[in-house]
């Protein structure tokens, strides 16, 4: 019962989910509507409240048994349940009943979003450039043919996607397209048939329960 | 220089440059940061989910309108949550079976749609694919190269057959095409990179300090 069913569920709602694409009647494009855009987005939701209680559940116990830095444990958990009191009680445009704005300063959800989460977000992105630059370093030196081509090939892009591409040479930027819409698709095109395949054969394996690793742990058949 | 005084870009200058710290050694101002970042992260999603899923699709219509047909959604949902009690704790694997099941299910016809037979009908030689490349003549060129191309790239993810002979011609064409395309590949992530780089850099000596216009 305990994986015996779980096992069975995930066969029915394989088998829906596979449905809709092969019948166009209205019934199951509306079955498949709501399942799409209701039923899946509640459990969703369901699960990010379990992915939030797990997070909370470990820095505190991080706190509790003062681990290392767990002084930033506290941090999380006070931007956490500050943003989420701005978020419900606010409102998603500051129109909720706790008020979200002092005299000229604001700070409803999409104020924190826009100067916490989308600085911080784009900061630690541009901080891989370093990251990438330095571990290039170190992987492409030119020690094989192969390993040759691929630095070429980078340094092409690199340069032909800026400005100083078209000063260098004006076929430079072309040149740069032509990498990317021929060579560039051939071999993605050719890995991507793999990976196809490969989804296919795990999607198969997940439907008829052939993969088990989802169940986890626990007894019970 | 014309600094700021509008306090958010001081707040999201101040984190940048804590998050920038990183780049001398893991500090006490990144890893601030960083947990803000995460914090924020949750606390936006909470309100999401709240404001754009949990009240218009299920508790407005379930308890004002009584579409009393999402009660089956809220009892399944609430199933995730016996996680944390672990003597029942095996009912979260119906929630995640019935996700599982229908994503997974959904993605077998749109992968194969997608993934194989429009790559395949890009990839055969056909007048249509001939004039996709608006280039003239030399689009027959381009579409021979790209057949030629993909049909090398698999030839090199053949392991069955040793590399040898014919395949081992086809494969060593193949690991050409590959190297190109990782290249192209990196050198299209290190360039996004860099225009957030960019972005924040003209941010930090724009917006903030005012140095730049």
């Amino acid at each position: 019962m305990k994986k015996t069913f779980p096992l069975f569920l995930l066969f029915i709602f394989g088998i829906l989910g596979i449905i809709p694409f092969i019948v166009p009647h209205p019934i199951v494009q509306d079955t498949n509507n709501f399942l799409l855009n209701v039923f899946l987005k509640i459990l969703a939701a369901f699960a990010l409240i379990l992915g939030l209680g797990s997070l909370l559940r470990v820095h505190m116990d991080k706190i509790k048994r003062k681990r290392q830095n767990w002084q930033y444990s506290w941090v999380l958990i006070i931007t956490f349940i500050i943003t989420s009191i701005i978020g419900l009680f606010g409102g998603v445009t500051g129109e909720g009943i706790l008020p979200t704005r002092i005299g000229s300063f604001s700070f409803d959800i999409w104020t924190l979003y826009f100067n916490i989460e989308v600085p911080l977000g784009a900061t630690m992105f541009a901080l891989l450039a370093f990251f990438m630059a330095s571990a290039a370093y170190r992987a492409f030196r030119a020690r094989s043919s192969e390993a040759t081509l691929l630095l070429v090939s980078a340094f092409i892009i690199m340069i032909g996607v800026l400005p100083l591409g078209e000063r260098i040479s004006h076929h430079l930027p072309s040149f740069t397209q032509w990498i990317m819409d021929v060579p560039n698709v051939a071999a993605q095109r050719g890995i991507l048939f793999g990976v196809a395949l490969g989804m296919l054969a795990t999607a198969l394996k997940i439907i008829l329960g052939i993969e088990r690793s989802w169940l986890g742990g626990g007894g019970g058949e | 220089m014309n600094i700021s005084l509008d306090p958010w870009i001081w707040i999201s200058a101040l984190l940048t440059v804590s998050i920038f710290s990183f780049l001398y050694r893991d500090n006490p101002f990144y890893r601030f940061a960083e947990h803000i970042f995460v914090g924020v992260a949750n606390g936006w999603a909470v309100t999401f989910y709240w404001h754009n899923i949990l009240v218009p699709s299920l508790f407005d219509p379930l308890f004002r309108r009584g579409q009393l047909l999402l009660i089956i959604p809220f009892i399944i949902g609430i199933l995730y949550l016996t996680r944390f009690i672990p003597r029942v704790s095996w009912l979260v694997r119906i929630p995640i079976g019935i996700t599982m099941g229908y994503y997974v299910g959904a993605s077998i016809p749109a992968d194969v749609q997608a993934y194989i037979i429009k790559q395949t009908q890009g990839t055969i030689l056909t007048s249509q694919n001939f004039q996709a490349w608006n280039a003239g003549n030399m689009g027959v060129v381009w579409s021979i190269i790209l057949f030629v191309g993909v049909i090398c790239t698999l030839s090199y993810f053949y392991f069955s057959k040793e590399h040898k002979g014919v395949l081992g011609i086809t494969s060593r064409i193949g690991i050409i095409f590959v190297m190109i395309g990782f290249g192209a590949a990196f050198g299209y992530t290190v360039m996004a990179r860099i225009s957030l780089l960019i972005g924040r850099l003209q941010f930090l000596l724009g917006d903030w300090l005012g140095v730049i216009h």
